[in-house]
């Protein structure tokens, strides 16, 4: 607690870690390339954020500390003359062709260059030879040409992953940002989350777009298009269009997706209930047969390609459910063309909205292979992939008039919607293991201590004299030290809810991009719970569409036929990468 | 008071009744630089021959004892034997026999193999005679050269330990904390920072786990006086690491050595097992309840990791990048916890301070700069080599006396002080003192304590491009104004010796300098542009001249210079023309050859080839 003058004006402070966080707290701000306030580590490299500091001169305004009585000046002549020069002397250095760039419009470097009014860096040593492009992952592009080495991608990696899939080589001027030993992705550890281009202020780490391919499938006149978008979507993809960050738009997009030229639109949060209905029984399966314990959600496919990698040993503990996307995907080449005769196994494309990279890498997993080559998806586009061709196509997003989604797999209960957000999936769990365990409905549906985008989290619940403790983790980092827990025999938990992203798929690698401000993701989160709050049904087992699905086609959960469509199978993906198997 | 287990000065007399059976002592340095020109070979000649001494002369014993660097390396091999006082020089293996009946047997010098005074051209009998040794005053170095290196029983004759002991039976840290800061005593690794108040601002933390770090990653090109600290007297810096532990609680230290010090690690490794088994390191030393124990850490070859924040991240196990302060290392350092972090010149007055007091170290140096510091003098000079001095020493005096004044009776330029992150003194600084802040003050710094010293045939663009060249080479790549801006400098200083400059490069030149000195990172990156700063300042006009006049005024850049065959020289035998890797030199045999200055690459080929001298370089 204390005072400091910023720019002649008395601004408070309390436990700003630095007096960038208390300069943009009091409506000022500084550029910066090399800050995320969500990461830990100070790391003071770009040194755009330089302000004058009274006795001290010049220091970087991310790792100043603030200090009572400190009086801060933002915006000397001093200050911007060095920040335009860092600009200009990162500007010479990069790929500047920004109209072709995938970040254009959204990328730092060319928006601080406008701001200070760079015109032209000639004079400076130009950037030399083009170095190659990795477009060898599913989900990535990484292009070292347009890395400002802000360090951004390495740290997310290091501190929410744990992984460190890339790092810096090299050393001066002939540093570069890369997988170990000069690898490309598909050769590395890369578990797709996406967290590096998430936080990447440029061009130099991008999402792998196919918004073409799916483009040519909605106007190729001998296709039927099938959507189906993720619980998250729906309180992110507002902030492409000016809403404000957790407002849900799921008719909006109901609509605006016909508009695209989808020609059905499902929700995977109809799949997110039978994801519950699935995991919740084999869960109590497990429980009453002395099945493998923890058992381990398998929503994530980050965490699934982690644990195929790091720990093959522990795949037993993982749930056989596909995930709610893979289960849409299953579902839909089933039964749409049943229910729609128009469509068939030839002229059906399956795409899926998702906030998430990962999920491009597992549409393509062998697992998912169909008979004929292709996959039971398509093709997986992300938050910021649909955005873009929602604006393209020419629709206006904010004032298009809502829809529902197609039946017979559009509807859902909010304990599917809660998916998005750590946490979510074991509460929504809970909710049905209650009445399965119990017979008797569950009437406090809110699981407080399971909700926030809080780490670690860990409860204890009461089937009604059996207790059954849960622990929910965010990140690899945490999901790391669970497994070591586990391996150790220090875990007394029999669920473990795992989500590889910061906070749940809200703040997916595919999310529109949010790294300046931590609190976008909360308010995605509370988007979610208010859709929980105010839908019709609270329960998946409640979910009438599901029930329908139950009744006409699955029998039951985990029946023979439910094993067949929405179970799968996993394996040591360890030779695909670098990862030394070692003697076995 | 507490009771120690080790009798400080009966291990003292020991040692010394020790040396007094070794009988005549021989002693042949075998620093790096000495060893490079065959000391180790001298030592065994020596032994060969010294097998029977006992039948030939007054001692009963010779004993040959490899010492650590004397620092006057560039007369190596040096052989010092006290009981006359001489030091031969050069002194090659076939030498050997010659000191040795001579010397040895009968008690006569060899004048030869004398060292000879640069201006008056006489052989200098005594050590203490030369003038390289006479103004210099050895503290840190005073046992390097002159006992064997790798034994703990030398040091401990020397007074090592000593220091340690009487710190231990006082018992007092805070009392230690005091001494160093009354002594005055400053960082020797390039900052100048008072080294009692990092203590006292580390001992804040007592409690809790804390570690001291020697900083022995020397990385200027041309210093190695803590290589010599680290390779002549192993047991002086371990002795002054332990009573730092002592002093801040800590009970854990490491020493970075940079893995190009082969040699320090050797003998640091065998100072710090010896010193462990003798209870003067380890669990419980000297029997009482201080504990140390010491690691050595190799560094991989980084400039940067001199960096404080940079090496405490290299020995972490992370890549050497330098983290921003703070937190200040006092306060989170080595994994998280509080670390004293000091340079090896810092930790070696230590001992000193602690045995003789503060006050008599105060009294050397100036106001603000107390005690004494080593420089590794090079260039120009007469005398080369490693040399300690009072701070209030002159440039003029270190040139002039200690260095024998310049080679060949050239006249003196210019000096660069302080390595790549210094600066150049002129003619008008010849009477600064060598201390902190009158250096600062003329825009260099005492940095590490490197000294080269240039003649007027020294390019200052070419000293100015070959620093820059060494900090971009050796820039982390972690902060954007260093990394970036120092690549552009060095571009537009290639430029101009290249002949290719423009003014307007100076501008643009000057005002990258000032964006990378104010907004960089750390240390390295901040002080990067000193050397083109202070050039700019005091040599403008030989910039100008490379750019407007294209010339360079010493000579030196080759862009500037014309290859012209003499044509009442040249036979006409075309070797020359066959060597030209660009085929600019024509003409027909047997008349003269000539060169077309436009394909000229002036690479040398034709002068190199040419069996009648006839081509000139001018």
């Amino acid at each position: 607690m204390g005072k400091m003058i910023i720019n002649g004006k008395e601004c408070e402070f309390t436990n700003e870690r630095n007096i960038l966080e208390v300069i943009r707290k009091h409506g000022f701000n500084v550029p910066t390339l090399c800050y995320r306030p969500d990461l830990t580590k100070d790391y003071g490299a770009c040194r755009l954020c330089v302000v004058e500091i009274e006795g001290r001169g010049l220091q970087a305004s991310c790792t100043t500390p603030p200090a009572e009585g400190m009086v801060v000046k933002t915006n000397t002549e001093a200050a911007r003359k060095y920040r335009k020069g860092i600009l200009e002397l990162l500007l010479a250095n990069h790929d500047r062709e920004c109209t072709t760039c995938d970040k254009s419009g959204e990328c730092d470097l060319q928006k601080y260059a406008n701001e200070y009014n760079v015109t032209s860096v000639e004079g400076y040593v130009q950037q030399a030879v083009k170095l190659p492009i990795d477009d060898s992952s599913p989900s990535l592009v990484r292009d070292p040409n347009k890395c400002i080495l802000c360090g951004a991608c390495v740290r997310a990696c290091e501190e929410h992953q744990g992984l460190q899939v890339i790092g810096f080589a090299n050393r001066s001027s002939r540093t570069i940002v890369q997988p170990m030993a000069g690898k490309c992705f598909a050769e590395s550890e890369c578990v797709n989350c996406g967290q590096c281009a998430a936080v990447c202020p440029t061009g130099a780490l991008t999402i792998k777009s196919q918004t073409d391919q799916v483009w040519s499938a909605i106007t190729n006149p001998n296709k039927k298009v099938v959507v189906q978008f993720a619980p998250s979507v729906r309180v992110a993809i507002g902030e492409m269009f000016g809403l404000e960050p957790g407002e849900n738009t799921t008719e909006k997009l109901n609509a605006a997706l016909r508009a695209v030229g989808f020609d059905l639109v499902f929700d995977t949060n109809f799949s997110a209930d039978l994801t519950i209905m699935e995991e919740g029984t084999e869960f109590l399966s497990r429980l009453q047969n002395g099945g493998k314990l923890p058992l381990f959600t398998s929503c994530c496919p980050g965490w699934v390609r982690f644990l195929e990698l790091q720990h093959p040993d522990m795949l037993e503990h993982l749930s056989t459910c596909k995930s709610p996307q893979g289960m849409m995907g299953a579902i839909i080449r089933e039964y749409v063309p049943q229910y729609y005769p128009e469509f068939n196994d030839e002229n059906l494309v399956s795409v899926s909205i998702m906030p998430c990279t990962a999920k491009k890498a597992e549409a393509i997993r062998e697992e998912f292979k169909r008979p004929d080559g292709s996959y039971e998806i398509d093709y997986v586009l992300t938050t910021q992939e649909i955005g873009r061709m929602i604006k393209s196509a020419g629709v206006d997003f904010k004032r298009i008039q809502g829809e529902p989604a197609d039946s017979p797999f559009g509807k859902y209960t909010g304990a599917a919607t809660i998916f998005g957000v750590s946490g979510g999936v074991a509460e929504a769990a809970a909710r049905t293991a209650y009445v399965l365990a119990t017979g008797e409905e569950l009437q406090d549906v809110v699981i407080e201590e399971m909700r926030g985008t809080k780490r670690v989290k860990t409860l204890e619940l009461d089937l009604k004299g059996t207790k059954v403790k849960v622990k929910i983790v965010n990140t690899l980092k945490e999901a790391e030290e669970c497994i070591r827990e586990i391996k150790e025999g220090r875990a007394d938990y029999q669920l473990l809810e795992v989500m590889a992203c910061p906070g749940g798929c809200i703040n997916g690698g595919g999310q529109p991009l949010s790294y300046n401000d931590s609190e976008i993701k909360e308010k995605r989160a509370q988007g979610l719970y208010t859709d929980d709050a105010t839908g019709e049904f609270r329960k998946s087992h409640e979910n009438p569409e599901v029930k329908d699905l139950y009744a006409k086609h699955l029998e039951a959960p985990n029946s023979h036929k439910a094993h067949e469509l929405l179970h799968t199978t996993y394996s040591d993906k360890r030779k695909a990468c670098y990862i030394s198997v070692g003697e076995e | 008071m507490t009771n120690l287990s080790i009798n400080i000065k009966d291990e003292q007399q020991k040692a010394l009744d020790m040396i007094k059976s070794q009988g005549l002592r021989v002693l042949v340095c075998s620093g790096t630089g000495c060893i490079a020109n065959g000391s180790l070979k001298v030592i065994e000649k020596f032994r060969e021959l010294g097998a029977n001494v006992s039948t030939l002369t007054d001692y009963d014993k010779m004993t040959i004892v490899p010492t650590g660097c004397h620092g006057f390396c560039e007369q190596g091999v040096l052989v010092l034997i006290p009981d006359l006082d001489v030091t031969y020089v050069k002194v090659h293996v076939e030498d050997v026999e010659e000191i040795y009946h001579s010397h040895v047997v009968e008690g006569k010098p060899v004048e030869r193999l004398l060292y000879v005074d640069p201006n008056t051209q006489q052989p200098v009998y005594k050590n203490e005679e030369i003038n390289f040794y006479a103004k210099q005053t050895r503290t840190a170095l005073a046992n390097c050269g002159h006992i064997n290196a790798e034994s703990l029983d030398e040091a401990i004759s020397a007074r090592g330990y000593e220091a340690l002991a009487k710190v231990l039976e006082a018992g007092n840290p805070d009392a230690v904390i005091q001494e160093v800061l009354d002594s005055g005593l400053r960082g020797r690794g390039g900052a100048g920072f008072s080294t009692g108040l990092k203590w006292k601002f580390t001992a804040a933390n007592r409690g809790g786990k804390s570690y001291v770090v020697c900083n022995g990653d020397e990385g200027d090109p041309g210093a190695f006086m803590d290589r010599s600290v680290m390779e002549g007297d192993p047991h002086k810096l371990i002795e002054g690491m332990a009573i730092a532990a002592f002093a801040i609680g800590a009970d854990e230290g490491y020493i970075y050595v940079r893995a190009e010090y082969p040699l320090a690690i050797k003998r640091l490794r065998k100072a710090i097992a010896d010193a462990t088994e003798r209870n003067y390191l380890g669990k419980n030393i000297m029997g009482t309840e201080f504990s140390f124990d010491l690691h050595i850490k190799e560094g991989a070859g980084a400039f940067v990791c001199g960096e404080e924040s940079a090496l405490i991240a290299s020995i972490e196990g992370e890549r050497g990048m330098p983290r921003p302060k703070p937190p200040f290392p006092a306060n989170k350092g080595l994994f998280g916890r509080p670390t004293l972090i000091n340079n090896v010149e810092t930790l070696a007055n230590i001992p000193v301070i602690i045995l003789n007091g503060a006050e008599w170290f105060s009294s050397l140096g100036t106001e603000t700069a107390k005690g004494t510091k080593t420089f590794a003098l090079t260039g120009e000079v007469n005398n080369t080599g490693l040399i300690e001095v009072p701070m209030n020493t002159t440039l003029r005096q270190i040139i002039y006396d200690i260095g024998g004044g310049i080679r060949n009776g050239k006249k003196f330029k210019a000096a660069q002080i302080g390595g790549p992150s210094g600066g150049c003194l002129t003619e008008e600084h010849l009477d600064l003192t060598l201390d902190y802040d009158s250096l600062a003050k003329a825009g260099a710094m005492v940095g590490s304590g490197g000294l080269v010293i240039m003649n007027e045939d020294t390019c200052i663009v070419e000293v100015a491009r070959f620093f820059m060249n060494f900090t971009q080479y050796e820039s982390c790549g972690k902060c954007a104004p260093c990394r970036e801006g120092t690549k552009n400098m060095l571009r537009i200083l290639e430029k101009i010796v290249k002949g290719k400059g423009e003014m307007e490069d100076l501008d643009r030149l000057e005002e990258l300098a000032h964006t990378v000195r104010n907004s960089a990172l750390c240390g390295l990156g901040k002080t990067a542009p000193n050397p083109v700063l202070s050039t700019l300042k005091y040599f403008r006009d030989e910039y100008i001249a490379h750019i407007k006049d294209k010339k360079c005024p010493a000579g030196v850049c080759t862009a500037f210079k014309k290859f012209e065959i003499d044509p009442e020289k040249c036979k006409g035998c075309s070797k020359c023309a066959r060597n030209c890797p660009v085929g600019a030199i024509s003409g027909e045999l047997k008349s003269p050859y000539t060169i077309d200055q436009n394909k000229c690459i002036k690479c040398g080929a034709c002068i190199d080839n040419c069996p009648f001298k006839a081509i000139e370089k001018k």
